[in-house]
């Protein structure tokens, strides 16, 4: 599922805005990145999906620590 | 480590140490790649191993009388490779000349007297080694006995063309000369130094020390004659003991004697392992089947092409790895220790904080020890993890992802919800004092309570009771702190209870206990059950066969390893014991928190142990590579010993192996469950996996089961997410079990979001998705209110942070 997809698949229960693609800051081990993911357009509450944590955000952690 | 921990380190390791045919030959040619390359058909690539030892390979290749062969670990197994024809079949039929490289010219000029085997090979070297060499030969042609050998053997030309090599380096040659006292003081003028061949200048009266047989004298080590840079070498006629490769031996000892004679270098340093020498390669042969050797089918022509092939192919190309056999851990990491401390040392030193390739790797390691056990030099890997983990932590470079979790769970047992010493109920001392383990009241807990309450009715003067983490994960994740701390905690509250006799449940608290706290007397559980008598059960097991896993660390320690099977005998059971049983037992995944830091391997070591593996070929393939490598790339999934597999259910005594062989799908359990059981009748090998908050619930039963009877009121703090109802199917509960996720995580991102309102909702599904990072994991969680509590769907986490929105 592409990134507009899975935002127009959630609301914002918080403020009940809708889910717009919007750069997100991530940090681990000294290092930062920025990701394009689904948030809320009026709160920002950000959706970390199972495939990317298990996925990129986990390969991504592995090589960091192996740094 | 520092460089001489890491010189240490190597030089257990004996991996790349030469094997025996190499240190067999008076002039080391790596008879191992050479007999590898023919064995893969490049006779070209097999040409140049040669090459790059032997001079005139073209004549040595044909002539060579091979000592390498008699020490060829094939022959130990039926008859050695036929090297020496390989090498006859090689040099026969490639194409490869002589390129030498030369060295930077030199303006010392070097006098070799006497065209023999033995001078010739000097002058090779010499001119290699840039001299201007001039040859003085009586007769009228270079090469002496070499024209003494069968024509079929080493035809005229030949002899002409290598030889012809001389020529295109420039060598002077001078035939035909007359060798006496006078002649030889006026080269002894004109040259810096001599190299005298004994079979050129025999029947000479030249001026220099003879021995009774009238052999010029030469010092063994060096070639050294009573003059000073004179040197000769070679034997006579005479002598009969003319052996080519000798003489090549004879003539590079010379010309590197020489080459330090002019240098006025360090005559003898560095050459203890000139000629042949005792190799510390250890091979071994177990496994290998009997495979003749390839008879050329024409003796006289040698062999054929694919003859020569096939021979080659019946080569073990001799290594160790024996402790890569057997682990899959050094096998996974794709070399062997030696190499590995290579780079945890540059990983530590030579990139400090740059580039830490090495941290998974060193926090990997399970420390189990079947390393060392199966190491002819005692090479432990655990130690130098062990020892890495401690530089990582020191140096603040330890990713706290490795051991978090375990720490975690560590903390957990130390903390209120579990911890405790107690005296026995009625009594206000202790000559006893048990200590049940916090994995063991994880997994077993209504048995650990039967236990203690068995203890209490044997055993006299008091047995009290002490529950709490002997510190094993702090220790393998290279926490020292934390380790001493809660060993100071333990030896505090055993000296308040007045120095009982501990009684152990868990063999690797024994073990630390052992180590780290030697003053505190501790006693495995089994043999107290021994001495005071097994109680009276039905077990489960009874007329059944089991196979005990015994847990790595009772490596070294039979005594319990006895008592466990006689226990197991005493209730009817039968044993089935691994091929890797007694000093050898595997580990299960757990130790050195190998689950924690590398999960993934911890699975397969699990699986490889539960499941039926294809064992290695015994034979070696015709392709060579290492029998043993090869035996790896032929596997489908892991090709080390077939050891830990058996088909009968698996009895443990160690609740971490028999949770993780139950959680891998064996049928698996603790010999505490088969000697009190729970629920009599019952089948504790069926009861499978438990999962992380199970076994945290599982602590606490325990400790509130003994205040009750004690008559006391745990003091714990209930926080308000914990009263929260979680319902999910087994699926979802194995699943974020596997991700390391509690119940008390979910419940803590699920009271969150509802106290905030911070949560999205699924248009489709209709569910919410939260997440909350306590710590310094975000987990996340879907799920979905319902009466009474929440239906969990599924939940996931990772270590980044999330800052922001952009």
């Amino acid at each position: 599922m592409g990134q507009q997809e899975e935002a127009k698949s959630w609301s914002c229960a918080a403020c009940g805005g809708e889910l717009g693609v919007v750069k997100v800051g991530f940090t681990y081990m000294k290092g930062n990145f920025e990701v394009d993911l689904p948030a809320c357009k009026g709160c920002g509450l950000v959706l970390v999906s199972e495939e990317l944590a298990t996925g990129k955000m986990a390969d991504a952690e592995r090589i960091l620590e192996d740094k | 480590m520092d460089q001489e921990n890491l010189r240490e380190w190597e030089s257990k390791c004996i991996q790349e140490e030469p094997p025996e045919c190499t240190a067999a030959c008076p002039i080391h040619v790596d008879a191992r790649l050479f007999v590898k390359e023919m064995g893969q058909g490049d006779v070209e690539a097999a040409f140049k191993v040669l090459a790059k030892t032997m001079p005139f390979p073209g004549i040595l290749g044909r002539i060579c009388d091979h000592p390498c062969e008699l020490r060829c670990k094939r022959g130990e197994v039926e008859a050695p490779i036929a090297i020496g024809l390989l090498e006859r079949h090689c040099v026969e039929h490639a194409a490869g000349k002589n390129r030498i490289q030369l060295l930077s010219r030199r303006s010392q000029r070097v006098a070799v007297i006497g065209g023999g085997f033995a001078g010739l090979c000097a002058a090779w070297d010499l001119l290699k080694k840039g001299f201007l060499v001039t040859v003085f030969e009586r007769s009228d042609r270079l090469g002496g006995m070499l024209w003494e050998l069968p024509e079929s053997l080493l035809p005229r030309e030949v002899i002409d063309e290598e030889l012809a090599v001389l020529t295109t380096l420039k060598a002077e040659v001078r035939l035909g000369i007359s060798l006496d006292g006078e002649a030889f003081e006026d080269i002894c003028r004109e040259f810096d130094a001599l190299f005298i061949d004994r079979e050129g200048v025999a029947g000479c009266a030249l001026p220099l020390g003879r021995d009774d047989r009238g052999e010029i004298t030469t010092d063994p080590a060096t070639g050294a004659t009573d003059r000073e840079g004179v040197y000769a070498g070679g034997v006579t006629r005479m002598s009969g003991a003319w052996s080519p490769v000798n003489e090549v031996l004879q003539g590079r000892k010379g010309a590197l004697s020489i080459e330090r004679f002019v240098q006025r270098a360090q005559m003898v340093a560095g050459r203890e392992n000139e000629g042949p020498f005792a190799t510390r390669l250890f091979t071994s042969i177990a496994g290998i089947e009997q495979d003749p050797r390839v008879i050329p089918a024409d003796a006289g022509a040698g062999f054929t092409d694919d003859e020569a092939r096939a021979e080659a192919g019946r080569c073990i190309q001799c290594e160790c790895m024996e402790c890569v056999k057997v682990c899959l851990y050094l096998e996974r990491y794709d070399g062997y220790p030696k190499k590995y401390a290579r780079q945890v040392f540059n990983n530590e030193r030579v990139i400090f904080g740059a580039a830490h390739t090495k941290n998974q790797f060193v926090n990997s390691c399970s420390t189990c020890g079947l390393c060392e056990t199966v190491c002819p030099n005692d090479f432990y890997m655990g130690d130098l993890c062990l020892q890495a983990r401690r530089t990582l932590v020191e140096q603040k470079l330890m990713p706290a992802s490795f051991h978090e979790f375990a720490l975690q769970d560590m903390a957990h047992s130390g903390g209120e919800r579990f911890a405790l010493c107690r005296h026995e109920p009625g009594k206000n001392e202790s000559a006893w004092l048990y200590f049940p383990s916090c994995q063991l009241c994880a997994t077993s807990p209504a048995e650990v309570l039967s236990s203690y309450r068995y203890l209490r009715d044997k055993l006299s003067g008091g047995v009290g009771i002490m529950l709490g983490c002997c510190g094993a994960p702090a220790y393998w994740a290279g926490r020292d702190d934390l380790f001493r701390e809660t060993l100071e905690t333990l030896r505090q509250e055993w000296g308040g209870m007045g120095r009982p006799r501990v009684v152990t449940a868990c063999a690797t608290c024994r073990s630390l206990f052992l180590e780290h706290l030697p003053e505190m007397e501790s006693v495995p559980i089994w043999q107290v059950l021994e001495e005071a008598g097994l109680p009276r059960t039905t077990c489960a097991a009874s007329g059944t066969t089991v196979a005990v896993a015994d847990p790595c660390i009772t490596r070294h320690d039979p005594e319990t390893r006895e008592s466990v099977r006689r226990i197991a005998g005493a209730l009817g059971i039968a044993i089935d014991e691994f091929l890797l049983s007694g000093g050898k037992p595997e580990c299960c995944g757990y130790g050195g928190l190998m689950f924690n830091a590398n999960p993934k391997l911890a699975k397969e070591v699990i699986d490889h142990r539960t499941r039926a593996e294809m064992p290695p070929p015994a034979k070696p393939f015709v392709q060579p590579g290492g029998w043993y490598r090869t035996a790896r790339q032929e596997g489908t999934d892991t090709a080390y010993y077939r050891t830990g597999v058996s088909d009968h259910d698996y009895l443990a005594y160690c609740a971490m192996c028999r949770d993780r062989l139950a959680a891998a799908g064996k049928r698996a359990s603790h010999l505490v469950e088969l000697l009190f059981p729970a629920v009599e009748g019952g089948d504790p090998a069926g009861r499978g996996w438990i999962s992380w908050s199970e076994r945290r619930a599982n602590r606490a039963k325990v400790k509130e089961a003994i205040l009750r009877e004690l008559g006391e009121k745990g003091e714990v703090t209930m926080a308000e997410h914990e009263g929260i109802t979680l319902f999910m199917t087994d699926e979802v509960r194995r699943r974020i079990d596997e991700r390391r996720i509690l119940e008390e995580d979910i419940r803590q991102v699920i009271h969150q979001a509802e106290q905030s309102g911070k949560r999205l909702k699924n248009l489709q599904a209709g569910s919410y998705l939260a997440c909350h990072q306590p710590e310094n994991v975000t987990f996340w969680v879907d799920y979905t209110p319902v009466e009474n509590g929440f239906t969990v769907h599924n939940a996931y986490c990772h270590r980044m942070k999330i800052v922001g929105v952009k």
